[in-house]
């Protein structure tokens, strides 16, 4: 890939970059920490790139193995929760529309990484199947079955949720 | 007739979902969830809250840039760096000349120990300084792989032994430096690689009298380790990554260890 068009590439996906970033850390700073580190290994290790390959999926998996690294670090730590990181209960319910979409993305951040990262990937981003299963480095099977759990999973934290704010409201 | 058809699958399903079926599939799956309402609903939820997810970071994307994620000053920022890196490294080898002719750590690198370490306890160490330092943005090696040499010659100079970095670009693997550790009254070397997905192992070697050993697995959290004595070193490799996707580099390691005859 020439210069200028390895650049321009990496430039065009900085937006897509920002919004995975934030839906895994869900603090604004942190994600453009995460996607300002993969963009400088991106560019740092932009020779081991063949131009054929998947430039996108590239740039994701750089990003995620940053995000784990850091998450793992993190809580080995145990240090740092921030106001955004609170869970999300102060939010008034008082729309059910509104509930379904504030919470479907923090409903997210109750499923492990794996399936959170693919839920993402593939319901926002677009990634086709095979590329998620290039991406999370697991068989194309693998990707429809944890597919298939995290949305049933999602849907019974939401329901749960649902349940519970028509209880309080009794 | 429909038994000849092939069944709905739960992956039919998810693709609906996506919206990534395509003609005749498609329309086969809607007929069946006209008949099965429960699971109708069901795929209906889901498609709203892939729906809502999506609604809910499209501001996101919208969102200007910010000026700190743009290329060109990346780019110049780095360039400043690597010379500040250029410069850092040879401080740290001009103080390690200086201490060595001092005599400072003077002590024989590979000064018999009280205790020879087992595989699993230089397992348990390797594991420690790969969480130590696998995660460091800036700073994962002491001295870069640009300094290939240097790196080397230092290392062996202080663990006794001379050390030549395995290539493991077969399992496709880079080397991207390496650094000095302490460990109990001896030294120990650190490696560390990356794929070109940014995953990173470590090699890590330290002297260990003791009789051969086999290949130990560890399994610490997510992080494995294969670790074995072999003429007077422990050796360990380490990675976030399964057993059996870690042993062939491990296998690399050895092999180029005892082809280098030390």
């Amino acid at each position: 890939m020439a210069q200028d068009g390895f650049e321009t590439h990496l430039e065009r996906q900085i937006p897509a970059l920002r919004r995975y970033a934030y839906a895994l850390t869900r603090h604004a700073e942190d994600a453009d920490d995460l996607v300002q580190d993969c963009l400088e290994r991106a560019l740092s290790r932009r020779y081991l790139k063949r131009p054929d390959g998947d430039f996108k999926t590239w740039l994701f998996a750089i990003l995620r193995n940053l995000y784990i690294n850091a998450y793992h670090a993190r809580r080995r730590r145990g240090v740092h929760v921030g106001l955004d990181d609170a869970p999300p209960q102060s939010a008034p319910a008082d729309q059910e529309s509104g509930l379904l979409a504030r919470d479907a993305l923090a409903a997210l951040d109750l499923l492990p990484e794996e399936q959170k990262s693919l839920l993402l990937l593939v319901g926002v981003e677009d990634f086709s199947y095979e590329q998620a299963a290039r991406l999370l480095d697991i068989p194309v099977g693998t990707v429809m079955s944890r597919l298939s759990r995290a949305r049933g999973r999602l849907r019974a934290i939401l329901n749960e949720e649902r349940g519970a704010t028509l209880r309080r409201v009794k | 007739m429909s038994e000849t058809r092939v069944p709905i699958g739960e992956d039919d399903l998810q693709a609906f979902i996506d919206g990534c079926l395509d003609g005749p599939r498609r329309a086969e799956v809607e007929a069946y969830l006209a008949a099965q309402p429960e699971v109708a609903a069901r795929v209906a939820e889901d498609r709203r809250l892939r729906a809502a997810l999506r609604a809910q970071l499209q501001p996101l994307f919208d969102e200007p840039v910010p000026a700190r994620l743009r290329i060109s000053g990346l780019r110049a920022a780095r360039r400043s760096r690597g010379l500040a890196r250029l410069r850092a490294a040879a401080a740290a080898l001009a103080i390690f000349c200086a201490g060595a002719g001092g005599g400072w750590l003077a002590h024989g690198p590979a000064a018999p120990q009280t205790a020879a370490p087992r595989p699993m306890a230089i397992a348990h160490e390797a594991t420690m300084a790969y969480r130590t330092f696998v995660v460091e943005v800036a700073h994962p090696v002491e001295v870069r792989a640009a300094q290939q040499d240097h790196l080397m010659r230092w290392l062996s100079k202080r663990l006794g032994r001379r050390l030549a970095a395995p290539d493991l670009s077969p399992q496709g693997y880079r080397l991207m430096g390496g650094r000095l550790l302490p460990a109990g009254d001896v030294a120990a070397a650190q490696l560390m690689y990356d794929d070109a997905a940014g995953n990173r192992l470590t090699l890590y070697v330290q002297a260990a009298h003791g009789t051969e050993t086999a290949f130990r697995f560890a399994q610490m959290g997510e992080d494995a380790t294969f670790a074995w004595i072999d003429k007077g070193f422990g050796f360990a490799v380490t990675a976030r990554a399964p057993r059996d996707a870690l042993l062939p580099v491990a296998e690399a390691v050895y092999r180029q260890f005892e082809a280098a005859g030390t």
